[in-house]
């Protein structure tokens, strides 16, 4: 039977065998936790701890800040040693906790689990937003929010995430293996928060023992598991919701906007532990790997922790480093320093050599439409990169720029190595103050 | 034959007559005074004015919106044949050019990662402040030198603006694109500036720059008046830029530098290449 998939897209080598096969293992905590107020899509949160203050694992150190916002909490327990910007993954100093952690790793006694069946939907999205989910794949958008569609939008189809398309990350495909009644709880405590019939968990071919698994666990539920092919990017929203359901998210338009709902994995087991046990969000599995790496493992790793103290929990650097990324190789954010923080979208930490990276300068384009073809939005990413470097940003928009996802297709592909979605990227933040202004 | 050449000469006869009447009938009244300001002006569009034109810039002059000195392209010529259009006096402003207040080009200045992206500044920035180690330093990529209608602007080998001056004409459009205000505008007259835009302390200034600013008085020593050092950064005085000359043999930085003969570009990549060679 030919498998549901949606059109364009690539195969890059998915490198995931070198850490498929290793169980989750718990990361030593650090000598200190640096833990950013701003983990999440929206507005920072506000820091309300003070320096010299004692805090208990999950206790309150961050409040949320408006309505798109979630609070931060301790990841362990210890004393609050400076609140001071810190250098963040996205390359610059932003406000920051740092806690020195006692060793005890004490949870905090106020913290109360609870019973889903016995709370309305809206009780639950507040737990959820109180103990700071978010959404796990990487974006880190609000889960309460996400939950939280318009009344005149109705949502039929919740969709599990299950694809992690990106090459070397293996971290959802070992919490499938070792944690499945989790999120079977967390999916059907989402389910009932949407009231939705229709749930469909979508998981990748690669990963046949997670199928079985999934399928095993989900025999007695609603939930219908669906294996997925091989393809990259798989697992984006709008990609998933096409495979699954045959409906086209519309342009300039939300999932919402077509009934279905996605949520991760990763942020399923997250929200069964926050509703059942009350603990929020203060730690996730992190994938340690790449040629650089000694000993590549999948870590569950406290919000907070360097980078420097996973390569050393995994044997140190095998060789001198070409590039470091946070998250996978299609979709993360390069670094420059060994002192950023895990946070809560950080799905992975890449090391790749020197001999692995290409430094390629870029060329002039050839217009060979390899971008094009493979551009699972259909658009024109040569055009739109040509319109940003000449910065014609109205042209941009009748190229329907804003529908671009980012995922890196095209810049994989291009055989002038042009850096087609950092313009493209430049280009939507120029299309999106234009339509502001007029 | 006959036929088609009456038909058409007569389709041709009676659209000129149309054509004719509209014209005199619905012509378009321009105020004599606009077209003669819009003739005199230099035609470069390039909006330093704050109109989005020359045309623009003609009517608000000639509306009285607009004072007619607002014209750098043109710069003395022009506003004097405009104050002359509209009978009046005008106080020529002094001439002003850019120029780029850094000097750490690849082989001075410390790049904290390696950039491989979009060649455009404000794109760069964007991505954890950009590749210099420096803040506020040129980052050499180039939206500046897009930017400037008279092509003053020109890309060292290694890799930082620099501005010719006998070709800027004081417009001001260099500035609005770059992301780290490391292009001032200062009066034409006015040779000798200190080129560094980093107002670090001098320890840190000296950890990622070899040619930065450092903040260590001797400028102001030598010639006090010359000099305002503020927030750990040596400017020129303007009003006494004249004694600024003696301070530049001893800046131990090297970093102040006297632009009278233009060829800071020249000098700089002499510079950059002797270390290779």
């Amino acid at each position: 039977m030919r498998l549901p998939t949606f059109p364009g897209g690539i195969h890059p080598p998915d490198n995931k065998a070198t850490t498929a096969a290793k169980a989750i293992v718990a990361c030593p905590l650090p000598e200190e936790l640096i833990v950013p107020m701003l983990q999440h899509i929206g507005a920072p949160a506000e820091c309300c701890v003070t320096v010299g203050q004692h805090v208990a694992k999950g206790e309150l150190i961050g409040t949320a800040v408006g309505p798109v916002s979630v609070p931060i909490h301790a990841p362990t327990s210890g004393e609050v040693s400076a609140i001071e910007p810190r250098l963040h993954p996205v390359g610059r100093y932003l406000p920051a906790v740092v806690i020195r952690p006692d060793g005890s790793d004490r949870w905090h006694d106020d913290l109360q689990g609870s019973d889903p069946n016995c709370l309305n939907p809206d009780e639950l999205r507040q737990l959820l937003q109180q103990a700071g989910i978010v959404g796990l794949g990487g974006a880190t958008f609000p889960t309460h929010i996400k939950l939280s569609p318009p009344p005149d939008r109705s949502i039929d189809t919740l969709i599990i995430n299950g694809a992690e398309c990106e090459p070397y990350l293996t971290g959802d495909h070992r919490l499938m293996l070792e944690e499945g009644p989790n999120i079977v709880d967390g999916i059907l405590i989402l389910r009932r928060i949407l009231g939705v019939k229709r749930v469909i968990f979508g998981i990748e071919n690669n990963k046949p023992d997670a199928i079985a698994a999934m399928s095993k666990l989900c025999a007695a539920s609603p939930i219908k598991v669906q294996p997925l092919p091989v393809k990259y990017p798989q697992g984006a929203e709008k990609q998933l919701i096409e495979a699954l359901t045959g409906r086209q998210v519309p342009s300039g338009k939300l999932p919402m906007d077509c009934g279905a709902i996605v949520q991760n994995v990763g942020t399923a087991a997250a929200v069964s532990a926050a509703i059942r046990q009350g603990r929020p969000l203060v730690e996730r599995i992190t994938t340690v790997t790449g040629p650089g790496i000694r000993t590549p493992q999948n870590l569950r790793v406290a919000i907070g922790t360097p980078l420097s103290h996973l390569i050393e929990q995994c044997g140190g650097l095998s060789d001198e480093p070409g590039k470091i990324i946070l998250g996978g190789p299609m979709m993360g954010n390069a670094q420059m320093s060994l002192a950023v923080p895990v946070i809560r979208g950080t799905s992975g930490l890449l090391v790749l050599r020197r001999q692995d990276v290409s430094l390629a300068k870029p060329g002039p384009c050839i217009r060979c439409g390899r971008c094009v073809s493979v551009c699972p939005i259909h658009l024109q990413p040569t055009v739109i990169a040509l319109c940003a470097r000449l910065g014609l940003v109205e042209m941009a928009d009748t190229y329907n720029a804003l529908d671009c996802i980012e995922c890196g297709c095209c810049t994989y592909n291009c055989p002038a190595t042009l850096p087609l979605v950092q313009s493209i990227r430049e280009i939507k933040g120029s299309v999106m103050e234009h339509k502001r202004k007029h | 034959m006959l036929t088609a050449v009456a038909c058409l000469g007569g389709i041709g006869l009676v659209a000129a007559t149309a054509l004719g009447i509209a014209a005199k009938k619905f012509a378009v009244e321009v105020d004599p005074k606009e077209a003669a300001i819009l003739a005199a002006l230099p035609g470069a569009n390039c909006g330093a004015c704050g109109e989005p034109g020359c045309s623009g810039y003609a009517r608000a002059v000639a509306e009285g919106r607009l004072a007619p000195n607002l014209c750098p392209p043109g710069g003395q010529q022009t506003a004097e044949a405009l104050a002359a259009i509209l009978g009046v006096k005008v106080r020529v402003k002094d001439p002003a050019v850019a120029v780029v207040i850094c000097q750490g080009g690849d082989e001075l200045a410390q790049q904290k990662y390696h950039y491989l992206g979009m060649a455009d500044c404000n794109a760069a920035q964007k991505l954890a402040g950009g590749p210099k180690s420096c803040p506020a330093g040129c980052l050499g990529l180039g939206s500046c030198v897009r930017a400037c209608l008279f092509a003053a602007i020109t890309i060292t080998p290694d890799h930082r603006a620099v501005i010719d001056r006998a070709k800027c004409t004081g417009c001001e459009q260099c500035l609005k694109v770059c992301p780290r205000q490391v292009i001032i505008m200062a009066p034409k007259a006015v040779t000798t500036h200190v080129l560094c835009n980093s107002h670090d302390k001098g320890a840190e200034v000296r950890k990622y720059c070899q040619i930065g600013c450092i903040a260590c008085n001797i400028c102001k020593k030598i010639s006090s008046e010359a000099y305002l050092i503020e927030n750990f950064l040596a400017r020129v005085n303007y009003a006494q830029a004249g004694q600024a000359v003696a301070a530049i043999a001893k800046c131990p930085m090297k970093c102040i530098r006297d632009l009278a003969d233009n060829n800071e570009s020249a000098g700089a990549v002499a510079e950059a290449e002797t270390p290779a060679a």
